[in-house]
């Protein structure tokens, strides 16, 4: 048993290979002969997942989920970013290069519509919810762009620890939802051509939750909406910390 | 197979160094759309290649592979979320966590509607 012990904590990520590999497995079985695939197979896995990492971080208490348990510690690795961003960059393979050009200028009139969005509403329930200062208010909506984008502007304009960790827990909720909802709303708000795909990834910005929504719905999508959605972290970090403060700190007073 | 992962590669790490370029162009501390020109510089390599006639399929495979994989990166990268602490991080990331991807769900449907050339 030591032996087994050591040669799965040596070999982190196989062991997650095999992992995914079983539980994708199970899922397809499970959407096809259960659910006939009206929800694909890769959509329940990916909620699975989620909620094996809402375990993993009740068990573990750490900050990586599932793999803060030493077992599972090579899904971290597997999904980390460079991964993640290779995988997404080979998906291009499959897209038409024309295809992306013709929707550009919808992916960038969506991209400052989501950012917009996602910040002003961000800031509208911070607000609701007792903050009053232009720097707590601004880290928070940032927040609701993306995790990343919450505590970089956060860290820009000095916010308190709380604030932008709750920043930061924002946009992990936003990931999350993202995931979730887009296979459930795709065909009620017309997310069907590579066209409206890289609309949504501009929309709703977050690479990972987007990635893995599209994925749930259908995989062709995956690499339209990614190429709009890899700008939306960038631009929100440019135009929070800076226009969106300036703009807030002038209303305020 | 490999060539192909090295094309791969290749148009990765270029895509990244543009990212990164931009963001410091742009004075802030982040990959800028380095996804995105990553994506765009593998499109370009594919086509300059398929002209002079070196594009085979065994090229495709390496990169094919690594399509594949995006699924299980995904459930991978699902799994290692930290899903606990954005769930008990209070009423207020929940709220603005879910509230305006709904809202943003609602913008999109307008979006698309008036522009239907999106529907190719």
């Amino acid at each position: 048993m030591n032996e087994l012990t050591q040669v799965l904590d040596k070999n982190g990520l196989i062991v997650a290979f095999l992992l995914v590999g079983l539980l994708t497995w199970l899922t397809d079985l499970f959407s096809k002969k259960v659910l006939k695939s009206r929800i694909p197979g890769s959509a329940i896995a990916i909620f699975l997942a989620l909620f094996f990492g809402y375990l993993g971080g009740v068990v573990a208490g750490g900050e990586k989920g599932l793999a803060d348990i030493n077992l599972f510690k090579g899904l971290s690795v597997l999904g980390g970013s460079m991964f993640r961003d290779f995988a997404i960059v080979a998906t291009a393979i499959g897209a038409s290069f024309l295809l992306i050009r013709k929707s550009g200028l919808l992916g960038l009139i969506s991209l400052i519509l989501g950012i917009a969005v996602f910040f002003i509403s961000g800031v509208a329930l911070a607000w609701v919810m007792g903050y009053r200062d232009a720097v707590s208010l601004c880290t928070i909506g940032a927040g609701a762009c993306t995790y990343i984008v919450g505590p970089v502007t956060g860290g820009a304009l000095g916010a308190s620890s709380e604030v932008i960790a709750l920043s930061i827990g924002t946009g992990v909720v936003k990931t999350i939802a993202v995931t979730i909802f887009t296979p459930i709303f795709a065909k009620k708000i017309g997310l069907e051509s590579p066209g409206s795909a890289m609309a949504f990834g501009g929309i709703m910005g977050t690479s990972s939750g987007v990635a893995a929504g599209l994925a749930a719905t259908d995989p062709k999508l995956v690499p339209y909406g990614a190429v709009t959605a890899t700008f939306y972290t960038g631009l929100g970090c440019l135009v929070c910390p800076s226009l969106f403060y300036l703009l807030i700190s002038a209303l305020l007073s | 197979m490999i060539q192909g992962l090295a094309i791969l590669s290749f148009s990765f790490l270029l895509g990244m160094w543009s990212g990164e370029l931009l963001g410091s162009w742009l004075g802030i501390n982040a990959n800028v759309g380095g996804v995105g020109f990553a994506m765009i510089f593998l499109l370009l390599s594919k086509e300059y290649l398929s002209k002079k006639g070196w594009w085979k399929s065994d090229l495709e495979f390496g990169i094919e592979f690594w399509n594949k994989l995006y699924i299980p990166v995904v459930i991978a990268m699902a799994a290692s979320l930290n899903v606990k602490s954005a769930l008990s991080s209070g009423t207020l990331a929940i709220l603005a966590g879910i509230i305006p991807v709904f809202l943003a769900f609602w913008v999109f449907k307008i979006l698309i509607k008036n522009l239907p050339s999106s529907h190719e």
